[in-house]
């Protein structure tokens, strides 16, 4: 087909065009998600006393973070759906929290007896955190994939990786509701690394699963 | 450079209206950038560049919606027309890094003198009347056939011969002008 004949046969079919946001649909991805992950908690481990943890300032430094990662991943990915758009303001709204917790993780160290530092960064439950918060993030991780799609990436590992952190940062907000950890320097570090899973994850499965 | 993107950006937004003049221009100017572009980078001699070229029209079609009509044009195709070399490398299993450039690189000629080129012939097509004009810019620049354009303008076969070799005509006087 000779390109003089492509372009008269796609302006023949211009009819008008309204924009179309991914964030909505990568927003209801995320949401979708989390109450797919939800249900397993629910089946699977269960939750933690609610009633009693949300008078906890710990149970909300928790929710704050995973939240705000999940707002910065939702931006960046909805950015990264879009050709030619910047992310650095994205990337700045997910160092922030990182940032601001690293800083209290810090603080809890320096006031903290040296006897206490293994409770203080390992809790409980270190070695299986991660592994936790990736199962429960993948509903929304595969919803946000599918939702990227209907967008145009162009930087496929990118856009993977973000919608990883999006997804990532979603479940890790549900596993938030039965896991008991405490420590600003526990979630800091293996609540970051569950998320970060997630966004390797899709860095590799984005040149995949995002081609158009 | 800025003149390029109001064009285009302008052109771009009445298609998105609906306007399919417009959006065959845009397709039409754009086809010229990416081709200088992919032949750029791929080597003068490649056959892959007027596929890549189509796809990228294509692909540029397909995704308008995502376009944000507040942003700047250049840099939303110039990101397109990058991913789809990237994805041409990948899809020949060449491990090729595509350099990030600016978005003005879709839109510049490689050589200055090429540009200068491009905006004397401009400047001599903009003393012609509008219709005679598309008619030119259809058969010499865009590669349609003379039946095409004719039918594309609405004349018969025999008028557009007749207006693009007057056109042809009053344009190599005006050059000649010029120079003198």
């Amino acid at each position: 087909m000779k390109t003089a004949d492509l372009i008269q046969a796609l302006s023949a079919d211009a009819t008008p065009v309204r924009r179309a946001p991914v964030a909505p649909w990568l927003a209801g991805a995320g949401l979708a998600g989390a109450a797919i992950a939800l249900a397993v908690l629910a089946m699977w481990l269960g939750f933690r006393p609610l009633h009693a943890a949300m008078r906890l300032p710990s149970f909300w430094m928790k929710a704050g973070y995973t939240l705000l990662l999940a707002l910065a991943g939702l931006v960046a990915t909805s950015r990264l759906g879009h050709p030619g758009a910047r992310i650095g303001a994205a990337l700045a709204l997910a160092a922030l929290p990182i940032a601001a917790l690293a800083m209290m993780a810090m603080h809890e160290t320096m006031r903290a007896p040296p006897a206490a530092m293994p409770a203080l960064w390992l809790g409980q439950t270190w070695a299986i955190c991660p592994v936790r918060i990736l199962l429960l993030s993948l509903p929304a991780f595969a919803l946000a994939l599918w939702a990227l799609r209907r967008a145009a990436p162009t930087r496929l590992a990118l856009a993977g990786a973000a919608a990883g952190l999006f997804a990532g940062a979603a479940g890790a907000t549900v596993y938030g509701l039965y896991c008991q950890e405490h420590t600003a320097a526990f979630v800091v570090l293996w609540y970051t690394l569950g998320i970060g899973l997630v966004g390797a994850l899709g860095a590799l499965a984005g040149p995949r699963f995002l081609r158009w | 450079m800025a003149e390029t993107e109001t064009r285009l950006k302008g052109l771009m937004l009445r298609g998105l209206a609906g306007d399919g003049a417009a959006h065959a221009e845009l397709l039409a100017a754009l086809a010229g950038n990416l081709r200088a572009y992919f032949l750029r980078r791929l080597g003068p001699a490649s056959a892959d560049a007027e596929d890549l070229v189509q796809e990228t029209l294509l692909a540029i079609h397909t995704k308008r919606s995502t376009y944000d009509t507040q942003a700047m044009f250049t840099p939303w195709a110039y990101a397109i027309a990058r991913y789809k070399l990237v994805d041409h490398f990948r899809r020949a299993g060449v491990r090729r890094a595509v350099p990030l450039e600016d978005a003005g690189v879709l839109t510049a000629s490689e050589n200055p003198e090429e540009g200068a080129v491009r905006r004397d012939v401009d400047r001599l097509l903009a003393t012609l009347p509008a219709r005679q004009r598309r008619l030119m810019e259809d058969v010499k620049l865009a590669g349609y056939s003379i039946e095409e354009a004719a039918q594309r303008a609405g004349m018969s076969t025999t008028a557009a011969k007749v207006s693009i070799h007057r056109g042809m005509k009053k344009l190599a006087g005006k050059a000649a002008d010029e120079d003198r």
